[in-house]
């Protein structure tokens, strides 16, 4: 565990190093190859330093606020964790249900399959601005849509495609001696579902939520860009990149926290994984017993 | 063995979904809280005090409400229950307004007008709805999102003739803030002197003045000159990629005079600059404007009779802002905008000289001008061949009847022309700060 926050902070600092290093040898006014712009400018208004990036975020937001940067970026950066949480929460339910209807029944998964490719290649910001206006608007008894539910709809939007996909998958990866023994048990479908094929998924769903959980936050980031939803990380990039004209440093700092969201919501699905894997066979192990009950069956 | 193991696993699956799903809910709850509220205002929240404490205003009636004057016009503005709008208010109407962008100085008289409580005298709440990069108002005006929008004539005229039943009540803004901005060594003092140079452009609608000027000039725009494709920043200006490049002059040149000059150290100078103002070339075209539902005005008293009192509230709103232009900075910081104070209040000022003085009152459309932006989008075509508008727009694409029953409502209660007006110096920050 300490070695890998090692590695992950000296990997930071190689990072760091690269971005210094290019800065000192890269052109200032950027490198073109044939009229296209290959290398990246190294200007200070393009590349802001390591420590001008770092030192802004103790810097006031603006003269007169006594609020650090770091302050305004963190608490954006938690709005929007909630918003991607929540987005992840629903996504994957979402996913679950729908990979276990398709499960059950095949008509559904050949019916429904293609609907859910097809939605993924709705882009998102045609669809932000629609989701948007929901906001305040949609009403259900006494319950109002809030605005921040949008975005975090988005997320969901995202996320649970790979779950769906993963889940199905996985689901489906059960052994063929383990379903045939359930069936010889006259096993109900539901006992064998959570005896069986909900076990059997849980290798494959590891990387579905992985996936998932950077997808939330990819979406939920681009829908508040998308609406400038007050409140998140996306917003302060909006406004940001508004003042980066004068001041480049600002918009990294907003950068960096929406890069944080990302890494933070990666390290709970890898608490997930590490609860929910511990007592598994190491995959090895897994090939070595699936050869044998194969052995067995066949002799 | 493998059974048990298996169902403590489902049972932890299902724990950490509904905590999951628990964790969402629980977030949610506090967030409405989060999220209806300005991230920055940890300072005594001016805005929350304003609103509740603008029901008091209403009774204090200063003279620059409409108050003392809603009893003569109230008979011509009255709904078709006959209430008059200010005076006697039970349940305040609901309203919102769809901005072009987040809340910043361009859109202050609205929020000052939020923030004074003129609204809530002419028995109003009203919501302002922030825009977005990719939300355009005039269109969730015609999805029926909002009741109002604020939106560029020309854009707004494309979306009418597309379907959109939108009509124009009252044009804010009465000159163009469109700008083309070079250093002053470059030799570019005219679009004349665009020929051969490297001119920057937003696209999206936004480039038809370019091209207009270009015309006037006698210049080809696809041979002429080396139209580049700019971003809603300066850098590419202050990199050398651009050697004149469009700007507002509320924001983008003043993001210009906040950018430090490598050569001297010092941020960049007025002296250092050149600019092109489109309003003085002649072919200025109208902006920031207040769009109301087309078939709504036509049909529905009450929404018409919201229509006069919003054009007139919103005027007292920027009256305020013009007569007190750091208060109403202020209010618009308070309300949320993260963009810096100096940059926020040049805004400010720049943005009251598009609006004041206003011969014809304020929100009044002028013909003239009017006309002139038509008759661009008509016949002005980019390099795609493009026109904003094919046609003529059609009949009952503006009207002056509600800003003119708004005037009226007002009286001599503000200063509708402010013919007086001067605007305030300021200097800029580096970074707006």
């Amino acid at each position: 565990m300490i070695r890998r926050v090692a590695l992950f902070l000296g990997s930071l600092l190689v990072v760091a190093a690269i971005w210094e290093l290019y800065k000192l040898i890269g052109p200032e006014a950027g490198g073109t190859v044939f009229g296209a712009r290959l290398l990246p400018r190294a200007q200070d208004s393009a590349m802001p330093h390591v420590w001008d990036m770092l030192s802004r975020f103790g810097d006031p937001e603006r003269r007169g606020s006594d609020r650090a940067n770091w302050r305004v970026v963190l608490a954006a950066a938690w709005f929007s964790f909630r918003l991607a949480l929540a987005g992840f929460a629903i996504g994957t339910l979402l996913g679950m249900g729908l990979a276990m209807v398709m499960a059950r029944f095949k008509v559904v998964e050949r019916g429904l399959l293609p609907y859910l490719v097809m939605s993924q290649t709705v882009p998102l910001i045609a669809l932000a601005p629609l989701v948007a206006t929901w906001g305040g608007k949609v009403q259900v008894g006494e319950w109002v849509w809030p605005r921040w539910m949008s975005a975090a709809v988005l997320g969901a939007f995202l996320a649970f495609f790979p779950v769906a996909v993963g889940a199905l998958r996985g689901f489906a990866s059960a052994p063929a001696a383990s379903v045939e023994l359930m069936r010889s048990y006259a096993a109900t479908w539901r006992a064998t579902f959570l005896k069986l094929s909900f076990p059997a998924s849980v290798p494959y769903l590891v990387p579905a939520l992985k996936l998932a959980a950077t997808s939330s936050v990819i979406g939920v980031v681009v829908a508040e860009i998308s609406t400038a939803l007050r409140g998140g990380i996306g917003r302060l990039i909006v406004e940001y990149a508004q003042q980066s004209t004068g001041d480049p440093t600002k918009l990294f700092t907003a950068i960096f926290g929406a890069a944080a969201l990302g890494l933070l919501m990666a390290g709970l699905v890898s608490c997930f994984e590490y609860v929910m894997m511990r007592n598994r066979p190491r995959p090895e192990e897994d090939e070595r017993a699936l050869d044998t009950i194969r052995r067995e069956a066949l002799a | 063995m493998t059974t048990h193991r298996s169902r403590r696993r489902v049972h932890i699956a299902v724990a950490s979904v509904v905590t999951l799903a628990l964790i969402a809910t629980a977030c949610g709850d506090d967030e409405e809280g989060t999220a209806t509220e300005p991230p920055g205002s940890e300072a005594p929240g001016p805005t929350d005090v304003a609103e509740t404490t603008a029901a008091p205003d209403t009774t204090a009636a200063p003279d620059t409400t409409a108050a003392p004057d809603t009893t003569d016009p109230s008979a011509t503005t009255a709904g078709p229950d006959g209430s008059a709008p200010a005076a006697e208010c039970d349940t305040p109407d609901e309203v919102s307004l769809q901005l072009q962008w987040v809340t910043q100085a361009q859109f202050g008289g609205y929020l000052a007008a939020v923030e004074q409580g003129f609204y809530e005298d002419m028995c109003l709440n009203v919501e302002i709805v922030e825009g977005g990069p990719d939300i355009v108002p005039q269109q969730q005006l015609a999805d029926g999102a909002v009741d109002f929008a604020i939106a560029w004539v020309p854009k707004a005229l494309a979306s009418r003739e597309a379907g959109a039943d939108i009509v124009n009540i009252a044009q804010i803004f009465q000159r163009s803030g469109t700008l083309q901005v070079a250093f002053a060594d470059s030799g570019i003092a005219s679009p004349a002197d665009f020929e051969g140079k490297k001119i920057g452009n937003w696209g999206f609608g936004n480039e038809y003045e370019i091209f207009a000027a270009l015309g006037e000039a006698d210049l080809d725009p696809a041979q002429d000159v080396e139209l580049v494709a700019q971003q809603f920043d300066m850098n590419g200006l202050l990199n050398g990629d651009i050697d004149a490049a469009e700007a507002m002059t509320y924001n983008e040149y003043a993001q210009v005079l906040e950018a430090e000059n490598p050569d001297t150290g010092e941020l960049y100078t007025p002296e250092d600059l050149s600019v092109i103002s489109y309003e003085d070339v002649g072919v200025g075209m109208l902006q920031d404007a207040i769009w109301a539902d087309g078939a709504k005005l036509e049909s529905d008293e009450a929404y018409r009779d919201i229509a006069v009192r919003f054009v007139a509230g919103s005027i007292q709103g920027w009256a305020y802002c013009r007569d007190n232009v750091e208060a109403c900075r202020d209010v618009v910081v308070d309300a949320g905008s993260q963009l810096g104070n100096s940059h926020q209040l040049w805004q400010m000022n720049e943005v009251n000289k598009l609006i004041w003085p206003a011969q014809g009152g304020i929100g009044v459309i002028d013909e003239a001008a009017w006309n002139r932006t038509v008759e661009i989008a008509q016949n002005t075509s980019n390099l795609e061949g493009a026109t904003v508008l094919t046609e003529a727009p059609s009949e009952g694409s503006f009207t002056n009847d509600v800003v003119n029953e708004a005037l009226e409502m007002l009286g001599d209660s503000v200063d509708t022309t402010g013919e007086g007006f001067e605007p305030i110096e300021v200097t800029v920050e580096a970074g707006g700060a």
